[in-house]
Protein backbone atom coordinates (compact mmCIF):
# COMPACT_ATOMS: atom_id res chain seq x y z
CA UNK A 1 0.00 0.00 0.00
CA UNK A 2 1.40 3.57 -0.66
CA UNK A 3 2.29 5.81 1.45
CA UNK A 4 -0.78 8.24 1.31
CA UNK A 5 -3.72 6.10 0.43
CA UNK A 6 -7.13 8.00 -0.85
CA UNK A 7 -10.33 5.95 -1.07
CA UNK A 8 -13.17 7.27 -2.33
CA UNK A 9 -12.62 10.39 -0.94
CA UNK A 10 -14.84 13.33 -1.69
CA UNK A 11 -15.34 16.93 -0.25
CA UNK A 12 -18.36 18.75 -0.09
CA UNK A 13 -19.53 22.17 1.29
CA UNK A 14 -23.00 22.49 3.22
CA UNK A 15 -25.14 25.36 1.63
CA UNK A 16 -28.38 26.89 3.31
CA UNK A 17 -31.28 26.52 0.69
CA UNK A 18 -33.84 29.38 2.42
CA UNK A 19 -33.48 29.27 5.94
CA UNK A 20 -33.49 25.99 6.98
CA UNK A 21 -32.94 23.29 4.48
CA UNK A 22 -29.49 22.11 3.83
CA UNK A 23 -28.25 20.42 0.79
CA UNK A 24 -24.96 19.51 0.82
CA UNK A 25 -22.75 21.04 -2.48
CA UNK A 26 -20.19 18.34 -3.55
CA UNK A 27 -16.76 19.70 -5.80
CA UNK A 28 -15.09 16.57 -5.24
CA UNK A 29 -16.08 13.30 -5.62
CA UNK A 30 -14.58 9.62 -5.19
CA UNK A 31 -10.75 10.39 -5.76
CA UNK A 32 -9.14 7.13 -4.98
CA UNK A 33 -5.36 6.99 -5.77
CA UNK A 34 -2.10 6.88 -3.61
CA UNK A 35 1.21 8.48 -3.76
CA UNK A 36 4.03 6.31 -2.66
CA UNK A 37 7.64 6.68 -1.15
CA UNK A 38 10.45 8.20 -3.78
CA UNK A 39 7.26 9.06 -6.38
CA UNK A 40 5.74 12.22 -7.36
CA UNK A 41 2.25 12.29 -8.21
CA UNK A 42 1.11 15.70 -10.05
CA UNK A 43 -2.49 15.87 -9.45
CA UNK A 44 -3.30 17.78 -12.47
CA UNK A 45 -7.04 19.81 -13.10
CA UNK A 46 -8.49 23.45 -13.99
CA UNK A 47 -7.69 26.32 -11.64
CA UNK A 48 -10.92 26.54 -9.34
CA UNK A 49 -11.77 22.90 -9.30
CA UNK A 50 -11.29 22.39 -5.76
CA UNK A 51 -7.73 20.33 -6.01
CA UNK A 52 -6.69 22.17 -3.01
CA UNK A 53 -9.90 21.13 -1.49
CA UNK A 54 -8.02 17.85 -1.19
CA UNK A 55 -4.35 19.30 0.40
CA UNK A 56 -7.12 21.21 3.01
CA UNK A 57 -9.06 17.98 3.52
CA UNK A 58 -5.59 16.14 3.90
CA UNK A 59 -4.29 18.07 7.04
CA UNK A 60 -7.34 18.73 8.19
CA UNK A 61 -8.10 22.87 8.06
CA UNK A 62 -11.07 23.17 5.86
CA UNK A 63 -14.18 25.43 6.84
CA UNK A 64 -16.37 24.04 9.21
CA UNK A 65 -19.20 23.80 6.53
CA UNK A 66 -17.04 21.23 4.73
CA UNK A 67 -17.75 17.77 4.71
CA UNK A 68 -15.19 14.95 4.26
CA UNK A 69 -16.22 11.28 2.90
CA UNK A 70 -13.90 8.33 2.60
CA UNK A 71 -11.04 7.36 3.97
CA UNK A 72 -7.32 8.97 3.83
CA UNK A 73 -4.68 6.50 5.38
CA UNK A 74 -0.95 7.26 6.03
CA UNK A 75 1.22 4.86 6.24
CA UNK A 76 -1.55 2.00 6.42
CA UNK A 77 -3.17 3.86 9.28
CA UNK A 78 -7.00 5.89 8.71
CA UNK A 79 -6.22 9.49 9.24
CA UNK A 80 -8.86 10.67 11.68
CA UNK A 81 -8.74 13.80 14.20
CA UNK A 82 -6.23 12.25 16.92
CA UNK A 83 -4.02 10.23 14.08
CA UNK A 84 -3.77 13.41 11.86
CA UNK A 85 -3.05 15.55 15.17
CA UNK A 86 -0.31 13.00 15.79
CA UNK A 87 1.29 13.27 11.72
CA UNK A 88 0.62 16.88 11.06
CA UNK A 89 3.95 18.37 10.63
CA UNK A 90 5.89 15.52 11.88
CA UNK A 91 5.29 12.78 9.06
CA UNK A 92 3.30 14.69 6.60
CA UNK A 93 3.53 18.61 5.94
CA UNK A 94 2.29 20.99 3.21
CA UNK A 95 3.60 23.50 1.19
CA UNK A 96 0.70 25.34 0.91
CA UNK A 97 -0.02 27.73 -2.11
CA UNK A 98 0.35 31.89 -1.62
CA UNK A 99 2.44 34.27 0.66
CA UNK A 100 -0.54 34.70 2.73
CA UNK A 101 0.14 31.56 4.21
CA UNK A 102 2.99 33.15 6.26
CA UNK A 103 2.26 35.51 9.01
CA UNK A 104 2.89 39.17 8.28
CA UNK A 105 3.93 40.11 11.19
CA UNK A 106 6.88 37.64 12.10
CA UNK A 107 10.20 37.19 10.61
CA UNK A 108 10.71 34.49 8.36
CA UNK A 109 13.28 32.88 10.93
CA UNK A 110 10.64 32.71 13.39
CA UNK A 111 8.17 31.28 11.65
CA UNK A 112 10.55 28.55 10.85
CA UNK A 113 11.57 28.16 14.59
CA UNK A 114 7.92 28.27 15.48
CA UNK A 115 7.19 25.08 12.95
CA UNK A 116 10.54 23.82 14.14
CA UNK A 117 8.94 23.32 17.66
CA UNK A 118 5.06 22.28 16.02
CA UNK A 119 7.33 19.50 14.01
CA UNK A 120 8.87 18.21 17.44
CA UNK A 121 12.41 19.30 15.67
CA UNK A 122 13.47 22.80 17.70
CA UNK A 123 16.40 24.19 15.89
CA UNK A 124 19.42 26.48 16.84
CA UNK A 125 20.47 29.04 15.16
CA UNK A 126 23.16 26.81 13.00
CA UNK A 127 20.37 24.33 12.20
CA UNK A 128 18.36 27.09 10.74
CA UNK A 129 20.72 28.29 8.64
CA UNK A 130 21.61 25.31 7.08
CA UNK A 131 18.00 24.19 6.34
CA UNK A 132 17.92 27.45 4.73
CA UNK A 133 21.21 27.44 2.85
CA UNK A 134 19.58 24.11 1.42
CA UNK A 135 16.73 25.86 -0.32
CA UNK A 136 19.39 29.16 -1.41
CA UNK A 137 18.12 31.34 0.96
CA UNK A 138 20.72 33.41 3.18
CA UNK A 139 20.57 35.41 6.45
CA UNK A 140 18.89 38.08 4.59
CA UNK A 141 15.84 36.16 3.87
CA UNK A 142 15.84 35.03 6.78
CA UNK A 143 15.52 37.82 9.14
CA UNK A 144 12.86 39.10 6.32
CA UNK A 145 9.20 39.70 6.68
CA UNK A 146 7.01 37.44 4.15
CA UNK A 147 5.63 40.60 2.04
CA UNK A 148 9.85 41.24 1.49
CA UNK A 149 10.19 38.32 -0.28
CA UNK A 150 10.03 37.47 -3.76
CA UNK A 151 7.70 34.81 -4.94
CA UNK A 152 10.35 32.58 -5.42
CA UNK A 153 12.14 32.83 -2.27
CA UNK A 154 9.00 32.77 -0.31
CA UNK A 155 7.91 28.83 -2.18
CA UNK A 156 11.59 28.05 -1.24
CA UNK A 157 11.19 29.55 2.72
CA UNK A 158 7.05 27.38 2.57
CA UNK A 159 9.45 24.33 1.38
CA UNK A 160 11.74 24.72 4.07
CA UNK A 161 9.18 25.15 6.60
CA UNK A 162 7.60 21.50 5.19
CA UNK A 163 10.78 20.19 5.49
CA UNK A 164 11.92 21.38 9.05
CA UNK A 165 10.24 17.95 10.61
CA UNK A 166 11.53 15.93 8.05
CA UNK A 167 8.29 14.26 7.19
CA UNK A 168 7.33 11.59 4.75
CA UNK A 169 5.12 13.20 2.80
CA UNK A 170 5.12 16.47 1.11
CA UNK A 171 2.00 18.17 -0.39
CA UNK A 172 2.81 20.50 -2.37
CA UNK A 173 0.08 22.94 -3.31
CA UNK A 174 0.50 24.56 -6.69
CA UNK A 175 3.73 25.86 -6.05
CA UNK A 176 4.97 27.35 -9.25
CA UNK A 177 1.63 29.32 -9.82
CA UNK A 178 2.70 32.70 -10.67
CA UNK A 179 6.34 32.11 -11.01
CA UNK A 180 8.98 32.24 -14.13
CA UNK A 181 10.72 29.47 -15.91
CA UNK A 182 13.87 29.21 -13.93
CA UNK A 183 11.68 29.41 -10.47
CA UNK A 184 9.67 26.99 -11.57
CA UNK A 185 12.21 24.81 -12.25
CA UNK A 186 14.06 25.38 -8.49
CA UNK A 187 10.88 24.58 -7.22
CA UNK A 188 10.59 21.47 -9.00
CA UNK A 189 14.09 20.31 -8.63
CA UNK A 190 13.73 20.53 -5.23
CA UNK A 191 10.83 18.80 -4.74
CA UNK A 192 11.99 16.11 -6.99
CA UNK A 193 15.03 15.67 -4.48
CA UNK A 194 12.81 15.09 -1.92
CA UNK A 195 11.23 12.22 -3.55
CA UNK A 196 14.46 10.74 -4.45
CA UNK A 197 15.19 11.09 -0.96
CA UNK A 198 12.39 8.93 -0.03
CA UNK A 199 9.49 11.01 0.74
CA UNK A 200 5.84 10.42 -1.02
CA UNK A 201 5.05 13.47 -2.79
CA UNK A 202 1.89 14.64 -3.50
CA UNK A 203 1.90 17.96 -6.34
CA UNK A 204 -1.13 20.04 -6.92
CA UNK A 205 -0.56 21.47 -9.96
CA UNK A 206 -2.98 23.29 -13.32
CA UNK A 207 0.13 22.86 -15.49
CA UNK A 208 0.32 19.54 -16.93
CA UNK A 209 3.85 20.78 -19.56
CA UNK A 210 5.28 22.10 -16.15
CA UNK A 211 5.57 19.09 -13.93
CA UNK A 212 6.10 16.72 -16.30
CA UNK A 213 9.47 16.26 -16.33
CA UNK A 214 9.39 15.50 -12.68
CA UNK A 215 6.13 13.65 -11.77
CA UNK A 216 6.66 10.10 -11.83
CA UNK A 217 2.47 9.59 -12.52
CA UNK A 218 0.27 12.30 -13.19
CA UNK A 219 -3.46 12.29 -12.11
CA UNK A 220 -5.75 14.04 -14.20
CA UNK A 221 -9.10 15.73 -12.73
CA UNK A 222 -12.23 16.56 -14.65
CA UNK A 223 -15.20 18.63 -12.71
CA UNK A 224 -14.01 16.81 -9.21
CA UNK A 225 -13.69 13.41 -10.72
CA UNK A 226 -10.48 11.30 -11.19
CA UNK A 227 -10.77 11.07 -14.72
CA UNK A 228 -6.99 8.82 -15.11
CA UNK A 229 -3.54 8.22 -13.56
CA UNK A 230 -1.04 7.92 -16.28
CA UNK A 231 2.07 7.63 -15.82
CA UNK A 232 4.35 10.59 -16.77
CA UNK A 233 6.38 8.68 -19.55
CA UNK A 234 3.55 8.15 -21.92
CA UNK A 235 2.83 11.13 -21.87
CA UNK A 236 4.88 11.48 -25.64
CA UNK A 237 4.56 11.82 -29.12
CA UNK A 238 1.40 11.84 -30.05
CA UNK A 239 0.29 10.04 -26.84
CA UNK A 240 -1.22 6.50 -27.84
CA UNK A 241 -0.11 4.90 -25.63
CA UNK A 242 -1.85 7.25 -22.90
CA UNK A 243 -5.02 4.84 -21.28
CA UNK A 244 -7.29 7.90 -20.79
CA UNK A 245 -8.91 9.64 -24.46
CA UNK A 246 -9.20 12.95 -22.00
CA UNK A 247 -5.66 13.05 -20.68
CA UNK A 248 -4.55 12.60 -24.36
CA UNK A 249 -6.37 15.18 -25.88
CA UNK A 250 -5.25 17.37 -22.73
CA UNK A 251 -1.90 16.28 -23.61
CA UNK A 252 -2.61 17.33 -28.00
CA UNK A 253 -3.57 20.24 -26.24
CA UNK A 254 -0.36 21.73 -25.26
CA UNK A 255 1.25 24.24 -27.22
CA UNK A 256 4.36 22.35 -27.98
CA UNK A 257 2.38 19.33 -29.31
CA UNK A 258 -0.42 19.30 -31.81
CA UNK A 259 -2.05 22.36 -30.18
CA UNK A 260 -5.59 21.21 -31.07
CA UNK A 261 -8.48 22.13 -28.56
CA UNK A 262 -10.44 18.70 -29.29
CA UNK A 263 -12.42 18.36 -25.92
CA UNK A 264 -9.81 19.15 -23.36
CA UNK A 265 -11.53 21.40 -21.12
CA UNK A 266 -12.38 20.38 -17.85
CA UNK B 1 12.22 55.16 7.99
CA UNK B 2 13.84 57.50 10.89
CA UNK B 3 13.84 60.59 8.30
CA UNK B 4 10.31 60.60 8.60
CA UNK B 5 10.17 60.58 12.34
CA UNK B 6 10.87 64.90 12.64
CA UNK B 7 8.54 65.60 9.90
CA UNK B 8 5.60 63.44 11.53
CA UNK B 9 6.01 64.80 14.86
CA UNK B 10 5.82 67.91 13.66
CA UNK B 11 2.84 67.96 11.82
CA UNK B 12 0.91 66.64 14.32
CA UNK B 13 2.19 68.87 16.64
CA UNK B 14 0.84 71.60 14.57
CA UNK B 15 -2.30 69.89 13.93
CA UNK B 16 -2.80 69.71 17.32
CA UNK B 17 -2.56 73.11 17.96
CA UNK B 18 -5.09 73.82 15.78
CA UNK B 19 -7.38 71.58 17.17
CA UNK B 20 -6.61 73.25 20.50
CA UNK B 21 -7.62 76.50 19.60
CA UNK B 22 -10.84 75.35 17.68
CA UNK B 23 -11.70 73.24 20.87
CA UNK B 24 -10.85 76.49 22.77
CA UNK B 25 -13.50 78.96 20.67
CA UNK B 26 -16.28 75.87 20.21
CA UNK B 27 -16.42 75.57 23.81
CA UNK B 28 -16.27 78.56 25.02
CA UNK B 29 -19.36 79.61 22.58
CA UNK B 30 -20.94 77.02 24.24
CA UNK B 31 -20.49 78.19 27.86
CA UNK B 32 -21.50 81.52 26.34
CA UNK B 33 -24.67 80.12 24.81
CA UNK B 34 -25.31 78.34 27.83
CA UNK B 35 -28.34 79.68 30.22
CA UNK B 36 -26.44 79.36 33.45
CA UNK B 37 -25.13 82.78 34.88
CA UNK B 38 -22.13 82.74 36.41
CA UNK B 39 -23.01 85.53 38.95
CA UNK B 40 -26.28 84.04 39.69
CA UNK B 41 -24.63 80.94 40.27
CA UNK B 42 -21.55 82.44 42.18
CA UNK B 43 -24.34 83.94 44.45
CA UNK B 44 -26.38 80.93 44.68
CA UNK B 45 -29.02 81.20 47.86
CA UNK B 46 -27.34 84.67 48.54
CA UNK B 47 -29.28 86.39 45.32
CA UNK B 48 -32.16 87.18 47.43
CA UNK B 49 -29.61 89.89 49.05
CA UNK B 50 -27.86 91.39 46.27
CA UNK B 51 -29.32 94.09 44.00
CA UNK B 52 -28.75 94.88 41.08
CA UNK B 53 -26.98 97.42 40.84
CA UNK B 54 -24.50 94.56 43.30
CA UNK B 55 -24.66 92.39 40.43
CA UNK B 56 -23.54 94.95 38.07
CA UNK B 57 -20.59 95.26 40.25
CA UNK B 58 -19.76 91.75 40.19
CA UNK B 59 -20.28 91.57 36.71
CA UNK B 60 -17.61 94.45 35.78
CA UNK B 61 -15.28 93.24 38.37
CA UNK B 62 -15.31 89.80 36.23
CA UNK B 63 -14.68 91.21 32.67
CA UNK B 64 -18.82 89.93 32.08
CA UNK B 65 -19.68 93.38 31.04
CA UNK B 66 -17.57 93.60 27.76
CA UNK B 67 -18.25 91.64 24.76
CA UNK B 68 -17.59 88.14 24.53
CA UNK B 69 -15.19 88.48 21.95
CA UNK B 70 -12.54 91.02 24.19
CA UNK B 71 -13.35 88.26 26.60
CA UNK B 72 -12.00 85.25 24.96
CA UNK B 73 -9.33 87.26 23.27
CA UNK B 74 -8.38 88.18 26.57
CA UNK B 75 -8.46 84.67 27.92
CA UNK B 76 -6.48 83.35 24.79
CA UNK B 77 -3.69 85.56 25.48
CA UNK B 78 -3.14 84.93 28.98
CA UNK B 79 -3.94 81.21 28.27
CA UNK B 80 -0.76 81.42 25.75
CA UNK B 81 1.33 83.05 28.25
CA UNK B 82 0.64 80.22 30.71
CA UNK B 83 -2.38 81.87 32.95
CA UNK B 84 -5.49 79.67 33.02
CA UNK B 85 -6.94 82.08 34.87
CA UNK B 86 -8.98 81.46 38.15
CA UNK B 87 -11.83 79.10 38.83
CA UNK B 88 -14.50 81.10 40.75
CA UNK B 89 -16.14 77.71 41.77
CA UNK B 90 -12.77 76.63 43.74
CA UNK B 91 -10.97 80.14 44.78
CA UNK B 92 -8.12 79.25 43.31
CA UNK B 93 -5.62 79.04 40.28
CA UNK B 94 -7.30 76.58 37.24
CA UNK B 95 -4.31 75.46 37.13
CA UNK B 96 -3.85 74.64 40.86
CA UNK B 97 -7.26 73.06 40.69
CA UNK B 98 -6.39 70.72 37.67
CA UNK B 99 -2.99 69.54 38.96
CA UNK B 100 -5.10 68.44 42.39
CA UNK B 101 -8.16 66.75 40.25
CA UNK B 102 -5.48 65.16 38.11
CA UNK B 103 -3.46 63.96 40.87
CA UNK B 104 -7.21 61.99 42.23
CA UNK B 105 -8.25 61.21 38.58
CA UNK B 106 -5.00 59.55 37.16
CA UNK B 107 -4.51 56.48 39.38
CA UNK B 108 -8.39 55.92 39.17
CA UNK B 109 -8.46 56.44 35.18
CA UNK B 110 -4.86 55.03 34.73
CA UNK B 111 -5.76 51.77 36.69
CA UNK B 112 -9.18 51.56 34.83
CA UNK B 113 -8.30 51.93 31.63
CA UNK B 114 -5.03 49.42 32.16
CA UNK B 115 -7.34 47.03 33.50
CA UNK B 116 -10.23 47.00 30.94
CA UNK B 117 -7.31 46.96 28.58
CA UNK B 118 -5.65 43.76 29.73
CA UNK B 119 -9.45 42.02 30.95
CA UNK B 120 -10.72 43.11 27.28
CA UNK B 121 -7.98 41.53 25.29
CA UNK B 122 -7.77 38.25 27.27
CA UNK B 123 -11.30 37.82 27.09
CA UNK B 124 -11.41 38.46 23.27
CA UNK B 125 -8.37 36.33 22.76
CA UNK B 126 -10.28 33.36 24.34
CA UNK B 127 -13.49 34.46 22.87
CA UNK B 128 -12.67 34.61 19.34
CA UNK B 129 -10.10 31.66 19.40
CA UNK B 130 -12.51 29.35 19.58
CA UNK B 131 -15.95 31.07 18.12
CA UNK B 132 -19.60 29.82 19.18
CA UNK B 133 -18.47 27.40 22.00
CA UNK B 134 -20.29 27.97 25.11
CA UNK B 135 -16.88 29.99 26.00
CA UNK B 136 -17.53 32.76 23.34
CA UNK B 137 -21.21 32.71 23.93
CA UNK B 138 -20.86 33.30 27.76
CA UNK B 139 -17.77 35.98 27.25
CA UNK B 140 -19.93 37.82 24.28
CA UNK B 141 -23.51 37.61 26.34
CA UNK B 142 -21.46 38.88 29.25
CA UNK B 143 -19.27 42.23 26.87
CA UNK B 144 -23.16 42.68 25.36
CA UNK B 145 -24.72 43.42 28.30
CA UNK B 146 -21.88 45.59 29.74
CA UNK B 147 -21.85 47.18 26.90
CA UNK B 148 -25.11 48.33 27.36
CA UNK B 149 -25.29 49.04 30.71
CA UNK B 150 -25.36 52.47 31.64
CA UNK B 151 -22.24 53.10 33.48
CA UNK B 152 -24.26 55.71 36.00
CA UNK B 153 -26.59 52.98 37.02
CA UNK B 154 -23.62 49.99 37.42
CA UNK B 155 -22.16 52.76 40.04
CA UNK B 156 -25.50 53.05 41.88
CA UNK B 157 -26.02 49.40 42.19
CA UNK B 158 -22.26 48.71 43.25
CA UNK B 159 -22.90 51.20 45.62
CA UNK B 160 -26.10 49.49 47.40
CA UNK B 161 -24.77 46.03 46.61
CA UNK B 162 -20.80 47.10 47.80
CA UNK B 163 -21.48 49.57 50.22
CA UNK B 164 -24.97 50.12 51.82
CA UNK B 165 -25.80 46.27 51.51
CA UNK B 166 -22.37 44.60 52.70
CA UNK B 167 -20.41 47.55 54.25
CA UNK B 168 -17.18 46.43 52.75
CA UNK B 169 -16.15 49.53 50.88
CA UNK B 170 -16.95 53.09 51.53
CA UNK B 171 -19.97 55.02 50.19
CA UNK B 172 -18.07 58.01 49.00
CA UNK B 173 -14.86 60.14 48.01
CA UNK B 174 -11.76 59.24 47.93
CA UNK B 175 -10.78 59.45 51.42
CA UNK B 176 -12.39 59.22 55.03
CA UNK B 177 -14.23 62.00 55.38
CA UNK B 178 -13.28 64.06 58.38
CA UNK B 179 -9.54 62.59 57.85
CA UNK B 180 -6.82 65.54 57.29
CA UNK B 181 -5.48 64.62 53.81
CA UNK B 182 -1.80 64.47 54.31
CA UNK B 183 -2.82 61.71 57.22
CA UNK B 184 -5.17 59.49 54.77
CA UNK B 185 -2.99 56.18 54.39
CA UNK B 186 -2.30 54.47 50.98
CA UNK B 187 -4.55 51.50 51.88
CA UNK B 188 -7.31 54.00 52.63
CA UNK B 189 -6.73 55.35 49.32
CA UNK B 190 -7.25 52.22 47.30
CA UNK B 191 -10.42 51.20 49.58
CA UNK B 192 -12.18 54.54 48.41
CA UNK B 193 -10.71 53.74 44.88
CA UNK B 194 -12.15 50.12 44.67
CA UNK B 195 -16.15 50.35 43.39
CA UNK B 196 -15.42 53.79 41.13
CA UNK B 197 -12.02 51.54 39.33
CA UNK B 198 -15.40 48.74 39.13
CA UNK B 199 -17.33 50.46 37.52
CA UNK B 200 -15.38 52.44 35.12
CA UNK B 201 -12.94 49.27 34.06
CA UNK B 202 -15.94 47.23 32.95
CA UNK B 203 -17.23 50.57 31.07
CA UNK B 204 -14.33 49.81 29.28
CA UNK B 205 -13.74 45.68 28.93
CA UNK B 206 -17.22 45.47 26.50
CA UNK B 207 -15.62 47.09 23.93
CA UNK B 208 -12.13 46.33 23.92
CA UNK B 209 -13.69 42.46 24.75
CA UNK B 210 -15.95 42.83 21.12
CA UNK B 211 -13.30 44.47 18.89
CA UNK B 212 -10.48 41.57 20.25
CA UNK B 213 -13.07 39.18 19.52
CA UNK B 214 -14.20 39.62 16.27
CA UNK B 215 -10.29 40.38 15.06
CA UNK B 216 -9.64 37.04 16.29
CA UNK B 217 -12.13 34.92 14.81
CA UNK B 218 -11.17 36.63 11.62
CA UNK B 219 -7.41 35.47 11.83
CA UNK B 220 -7.64 32.51 13.28
CA UNK B 221 -10.01 31.68 9.65
CA UNK B 222 -6.93 33.60 7.99
CA UNK B 223 -4.38 31.77 5.73
CA UNK B 224 -1.54 31.60 8.34
CA UNK B 225 -3.38 30.58 10.65
CA UNK B 226 -4.87 27.45 8.62
CA UNK B 227 -1.55 26.87 7.82
CA UNK B 228 0.01 26.73 11.62
CA UNK B 229 -2.66 24.04 12.18
CA UNK B 230 -1.03 22.36 8.94
CA UNK B 231 1.84 22.55 10.95
CA UNK B 232 0.92 20.35 13.69
CA UNK B 233 0.18 23.54 15.87
CA UNK B 234 -2.62 23.28 18.81
CA UNK B 235 -5.49 25.87 18.40
CA UNK B 236 -3.57 27.34 21.63
CA UNK B 237 -0.56 28.16 19.82
CA UNK B 238 -1.88 29.06 17.23
CA UNK B 239 -4.48 31.66 19.31
CA UNK B 240 -1.12 33.03 21.10
CA UNK B 241 1.38 33.34 18.20
CA UNK B 242 -0.44 34.43 15.53
CA UNK B 243 -3.76 35.50 16.75
CA UNK B 244 -2.92 37.38 20.29
CA UNK B 245 0.42 38.76 17.86
CA UNK B 246 -1.92 40.00 15.13
CA UNK B 247 -5.27 41.11 17.28
CA UNK B 248 -2.75 43.31 19.31
CA UNK B 249 -2.44 45.90 17.05
CA UNK B 250 -5.78 46.72 16.39
CA UNK B 251 -7.12 46.44 20.20
CA UNK B 252 -4.39 49.17 21.43
CA UNK B 253 -5.70 51.16 18.89
CA UNK B 254 -9.26 50.47 20.07
CA UNK B 255 -7.78 51.03 23.88
CA UNK B 256 -6.23 54.54 22.96
CA UNK B 257 -9.25 55.76 21.33
CA UNK B 258 -11.51 55.07 23.64
CA UNK B 259 -9.87 57.90 25.99
CA UNK B 260 -12.41 60.30 25.58
CA UNK B 261 -15.37 57.46 26.43
CA UNK B 262 -13.09 56.50 29.41
CA UNK B 263 -13.27 60.67 30.87
CA UNK B 264 -17.16 60.67 29.69
CA UNK B 265 -17.48 57.43 32.07
CA UNK B 266 -15.40 59.12 34.93
CA UNK B 267 -17.80 61.65 34.95
CA UNK B 268 -20.34 59.95 35.70
CA UNK B 269 -18.89 57.74 38.12
CA UNK B 270 -16.83 60.34 40.02
CA UNK B 271 -20.48 62.14 40.37
CA UNK B 272 -21.84 59.13 41.93
CA UNK B 273 -19.45 58.01 44.12
CA UNK B 274 -18.73 61.91 45.14
CA UNK B 275 -14.93 61.10 43.87
CA UNK B 276 -13.22 64.36 43.85
CA UNK B 277 -11.36 64.05 40.64
CA UNK B 278 -11.38 65.74 37.02
CA UNK B 279 -15.00 64.53 35.77
CA UNK B 280 -16.13 66.17 38.85
CA UNK B 281 -14.63 69.16 38.58
CA UNK B 282 -15.71 69.78 35.15
CA UNK B 283 -19.54 68.96 35.90
CA UNK B 284 -19.10 71.23 38.99
CA UNK B 285 -17.80 74.39 36.58
CA UNK B 286 -20.68 73.82 34.39
CA UNK B 287 -23.35 73.78 36.67
CA UNK B 288 -21.80 76.97 37.99
CA UNK B 289 -20.95 79.00 34.85
CA UNK B 290 -16.87 78.31 35.70
CA UNK B 291 -15.77 78.66 32.09
CA UNK B 292 -12.13 79.26 32.66
CA UNK B 293 -12.59 76.00 34.57
CA UNK B 294 -14.59 74.28 32.17
CA UNK B 295 -12.18 75.48 29.19
CA UNK B 296 -9.24 73.93 30.76
CA UNK B 297 -10.76 71.15 31.60
CA UNK B 298 -11.96 70.49 28.10
CA UNK B 299 -8.58 71.44 26.50
CA UNK B 300 -7.14 68.93 29.02
CA UNK B 301 -9.27 66.75 27.65
CA UNK B 302 -8.75 67.70 23.95
CA UNK B 303 -4.88 67.19 24.58
CA UNK B 304 -4.83 63.80 26.47
CA UNK B 305 -7.33 62.13 24.00
CA UNK B 306 -5.86 63.42 21.02
CA UNK B 307 -2.76 62.27 21.82
CA UNK B 308 -3.88 58.84 22.08
CA UNK B 309 -4.70 59.00 18.97
CA UNK B 310 -1.34 59.98 17.85
CA UNK B 311 0.55 56.90 19.78
CA UNK B 312 -1.86 54.80 18.43
CA UNK B 313 -0.95 55.78 14.61
CA UNK B 314 3.01 55.57 15.78
CA UNK B 315 2.37 52.57 17.20
CA UNK B 316 1.05 51.25 14.26
CA UNK B 317 3.93 52.23 12.31
CA UNK B 318 5.97 50.39 14.76
CA UNK B 319 4.74 47.11 15.01
CA UNK B 320 3.17 46.47 11.57
CA UNK B 321 6.74 45.84 9.60
CA UNK B 322 4.09 46.57 6.33
CA UNK B 323 3.13 50.15 7.07
CA UNK B 324 6.65 51.04 7.54
CA UNK B 325 7.70 49.44 4.43
CA UNK B 326 4.56 51.32 1.97
CA UNK B 327 6.10 54.72 3.83
CA UNK B 328 9.80 53.68 2.70
CA UNK B 329 8.58 53.22 -0.94
CA UNK B 330 6.65 55.92 -0.94
CA UNK B 331 9.84 58.55 0.16
CA UNK B 332 12.22 56.92 -2.62
CA UNK B 333 12.43 58.90 -5.33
Amino acid sequence: MSFLQLERVSVGFMRYEGIFRQHELGLLEDLSFGVGRGEIVALIGASGGGKSLLAHAIFGILPRNAVVNGTIRIDGSVLDDTHRNRVRGRRMALVPQSLSHLDPMTRCRKQIGWAGQRAGHPLDRRKTEALLARYGLDERAANAFPHELSGGMARRMMIAIATVGDPDLVVADEPTSGLDTEATGGILRHLRSLADAGKAVLLITHSLAEVLPFADRVAVMRGGRLEAIEPSDRFAGAGETLASPYARALWIALPQNAFTPGGAEC
Amino acid sequence: MSSHWPILVATRIVRLAFLLAAVAVVAFTLAKLSPVDPVNAYLGPAIAKVGPEQRELIARKWGLDQPATVQFGKWFHNVLSGDLGTSRTFNAPVADVLAKRVQASLPLMGMAWLLSGILGFTLGVVAGARPDTWTDRIIRTYAYVLASTPTFWLAIVLLVVFSVGLSLTPVCCAAPIGVLPEDVTLLERLHHLILPLIALTVLGVAQITLHTRAKMVEIMQSDFALYARAQGASLADVAVRHGARNAALPAITVLFASLGELFGGSILTEQVFAYPGLGQAAVQAGISGDVPLLLAVALCLTLVVSVGNTIADILYRVVDPRIGAVHDLEARP
